[in-house]
């Protein structure tokens, strides 16, 4: 039974940046406000899991060739080579630096390596929430 | 005044979310229970807009904003389980 669904693929063309747009809000919002690595994670795998169910698994594969089980691997080795990096300069396990720089646009800003941290988290939860979905959804 | 009307209006919000949850419990088929989660979704976003008000507070807005894309999102795909009988599909037919 062929299903004209023309109007929800044209809005998810442009609601789909919007989330995108949201999540990268909460990534960096979570530095002093609520947010943060997890939840920016989990709003970035409800876009794509948006897009899943919209367009089919073998079209968004092709326009978007990423194994989501490498990148929750890459996310876990971030997110743990920022705690051992510590070790290096002598200090703690996961001790966090951060400093004051003056970057020529931007004026005086807050560098930290909290975001290095929180961009593995992000990365482990939208691979592994996105791995989770496509296994349970896989019928052949 | 402003401030008895949004007690008011956010007392109705929760006496309407009550009646939808009673929909989802009992509804005789699946429409009618996705229909009631809808609608409990947008009444919760508004009630959230209702208590930043009161409490004059901007904490609340990106609660606003996910409950939003959550809603639409579980629509979407409870919408299309009752159309297609699946969620995700791996190959489209049309």
């Amino acid at each position: 039974m062929k299903i004209n669904n023309v109007i929800l693929r044209t809005v998810t063309k442009l609601v789909f940046f919007i989330i995108l747009t949201l999540a990268v809000y909460l990534f960096f919002a979570g530095h002093n406000s609520p947010g943060g690595g997890f939840s920016g994670g989990l709003v970035l795998a409800s876009a794509l899991v948006l897009l899943f169910i919209v367009f089919d698994i073998e079209t968004i594969q092709k326009g978007l060739p990423i194994d989501f089980k490498l990148v929750a691997a890459f996310g876990a080795l971030l997110s743990v080579g920022t705690g051992f990096g510590a070790l290096v300069f002598g200090e703690n396990f996961l001790t966090q630096a951060f400093d004051y720089f003056n970057i020529p646009f931007f004026g005086k800003t807050e560098l930290t390596t909290v975001t290095i941290f929180e961009g593995g988290v992000a990365l482990v939860v939208v691979g592994v929430v996105v791995t989770i979905l496509l296994s349970i959804s896989e019928d052949e | 005044m402003v401030q008895g009307m949004l007690v008011t209006a956010l007392t109705i919000y929760g006496i309407a979310i009550c009646i939808s949850v009673f929909r989802i419990i009992i509804g005789p088929s699946l429409p009618d229970r996705i229909v009631a989660l809808d609608m409990i979704g947008v009444m919760l976003v508004s009630s959230m807009a209702i208590v930043s008000v009161i409490l004059t507070t901007t904490a609340f807005l990106e609660v606003i904003l996910i409950l939003a894309v959550l809603a639409f999102i579980s629509t979407i795909a409870f919408s299309k389980y009752i159309e297609r009988g699946t969620i995700i599909e791996y190959r489209r037919d049309d």
